[in-house]
């Protein structure tokens, strides 16, 4: 059997534990086998538990790992990084409890949140250093850890009930959805519900927003003085919140 | 890149910890008794935010060994290419005294149609496992352009298939790569104990001059179907059989010459930083009793 061959079967075998594949494998002494299936699902189920922590309160232990057993069966890890096996959780959650949304809502806010936590640095804007700047050219971004969820859930509120250590209010499902908005500043990981007018600007500020296009765009809603006035709010609370870089030209 | 933003390990630095969260505060605010430290690579393998930060300030302070357990050395295809430029990203920046992973395979096939383990998976020791190790201990020497230390696996199974030896296989890619050693005392014993070697054979057949950098841990014994087994779980102190080995060890390193980096590797059960700097105090004066003498 070629190296090759050995180490897909040992993998199968680490998915499912086969006597036939395992006696494929050629081994002089098989007793030790088992210890390596534990560490397999092992580290898995000890990942998804660590980056969810508020999915496993919410669910409790015995309902997570179960849950987590089937995502485990189903979806091998590929990524050389286990920070990268929770990914596609959220989703199979969804799957998992078809009508709860608030469990994939939850577990998709706690995976966003961790990936916001090792997101690309960046200098964010300040506004009192900002003199220098071409604002007539200047484009608006995003840091690079923001991120942009939408939620029909009241997850977010039962994500920070948990992180208190308060109880949880009962999930809620609103009849519209709603935008939010997590991101890094410095070390520290936030997030907050977009108003109703931001929400448009958000998804264009992801590839880059003209600050001139975001003046023309609220003057033709709200008219001149009225629309600058926004902008110029708008702006000031996005550069204080640490969510906009130096705007490139 | 040149030694501008850290200061160089000194030339006595040998001693030091596997640093691990819980010891990141007491680390960073200085006077711990640490020549170097060493940290797992692929936790610090993240585009930016607060490991990375926290693994500049810890450079900024000691020398940083970089241990991998990702790499997957073993495996028959190939080398990840986004594992490795990260990889040498991180060496780039924070210019380690020492790389280094394991004589193990972690990954079957590549990208979305391969799978990981994550774990340390056993390989069998044969002319086509070496050709795949070594072609593989090459290519990453050749991106990161330094030497890797390749450390000695815990293995709870064998295969029928080997035809050499673990520490024949190790010297074998030492001679065709140029690659040293990190020995890991705890799995020779660990793995000598599981498949009936004898470890001073084991020792005995190891180029000891290769070897940089010692590790030093315990483990757990397990029974599976009735029969004791150890398993490599670096959740308990140093245990005497391993601190007897690490004694002959550095008996035979002293006789090669060799001044190996020593370290304390705790990854679970981990202990308040005062009982790893105990049992480092305890691995300083037996080594300095021989390789110092």
């Amino acid at each position: 059997m070629s190296l090759s061959t050995l180490q897909k079967d040992f993998c199968a075998w680490l998915r499912e534990d086969d006597t036939v594949v395992a006696a494929r494998l050629g081994l002089a002494d098989s007793r030790g086998l088992p210890v390596y299936q534990n560490n397999y699902r092992g580290a898995l189920m000890a990942c998804l538990s660590e980056v969810l922590p508020h999915t496993v309160l919410w669910l409790g232990d015995q309902e997570f790992a179960a849950a987590a057993a089937h995502y485990i069966d189903a979806h091998p890890p590929v990524s050389w990084t286990l920070d990268a096996y929770p990914e596609g959780f959220p989703a199979f959650l969804g799957e998992f409890y078809p009508n709860d949304p608030e469990v994939r809502e939850l577990a998709s806010l706690e995976w966003h949140l961790s990936e916001c936590f090792v997101a690309p640095d960046a200098e964010a804007l300040d506004l009192a250093g900002a003199g220098a700047i071409d604002w007539e050219s200047a484009v608006l971004q995003l840091v690079p850890s923001a991120k942009v969820m939408t939620l029909i859930s009241n997850a977010a509120e039962i994500w920070s009930a948990l992180a208190a250590g308060e109880t949880p209010p009962a999930a809620i499902t609103a009849t519209r959805p709603r935008s939010l908005v997590l991101w890094r500043r410095a070390f520290t990981c936030h997030y907050r519900y977009l108003e109703e007018p931001e929400v448009d600007l958000f998804a264009q500020m992801v590839a880059g927003l003209g600050f001139s296009e975001l003046c023309q765009h609220l003057v033709d809603q709200h008219g001149f003085d009225a629309g600058i006035a926004a902008a110029g709010g708008f702006l000031a609370r996005w550069a204080g919140e640490g969510l906009l870089v130096v705007p490139s030209p | 890149m040149a030694h501008r933003q850290f200061p160089a390990p000194r030339a006595e630095a040998r001693f030091g910890l596997g640093l691990r969260k819980p010891h990141y505060a007491e680390v960073l605010a200085g006077g711990a008794p640490l020549d170097f430290v060493e940290v797992i690579s692929e936790n610090f393998m993240v585009p930016g935010g607060r490991p990375r930060d926290t693994l500049r300030r810890v450079r900024a302070l000691h020398p940083v060994a970089l241990h991998g357990v990702s790499m997957s050395l073993g495996s028959a295809d190939g080398l990840d290419r986004d594992y490795l430029g990260r990889l040498k990203s991180l060496v780039d920046e924070i210019e380690p005294a020492f790389v280094s992973d394991h004589l193990s395979w972690t990954r079957a096939g590549l990208g979305h149609d391969g799978m990981q383990s994550h774990d340390l998976l056993p390989l069998p020791y044969t002319q086509e496992a070496l050709d795949v190790v070594c072609a593989n201990i090459s290519h990453a020497q050749d991106v990161l352009g330094r030497t890797m230390l390749v450390e000695n696996p815990s293995s709870y199974v064998g295969f029928a298939a080997s035809d050499m030896t673990e520490w024949e296989f190790l010297d074998a890619i030492t001679q065709r790569t140029g690659c040293d050693l990190l020995l890991d005392v705890n799995n020779i014993f660990v793995s000598a104990t599981n498949h009936g070697w004898d470890a001073q054979a084991y020792l005995e057949g190891l180029p000891l001059h290769r070897v940089r950098q010692i590790h030093l841990a315990g483990h757990t014994q397990r029974t599976i179907d009735g029969r004791g087994l150890l398993v490599d779980t670096h959740d308990q102190p140093v245990p005497d059989g391993v601190w007897a080995l690490y004694v002959a060890t550095m008996d035979r390193l002293a006789a090669a010459g060799a001044k190996p980096w020593v370290m304390i590797e705790r990854d679970d059960n981990i202990p308040p930083l005062g009982e790893l700097l105990d049992e480092l105090a305890l691995a300083r004066s037996l080594a300095d009793a021989r390789i110092m003498a």
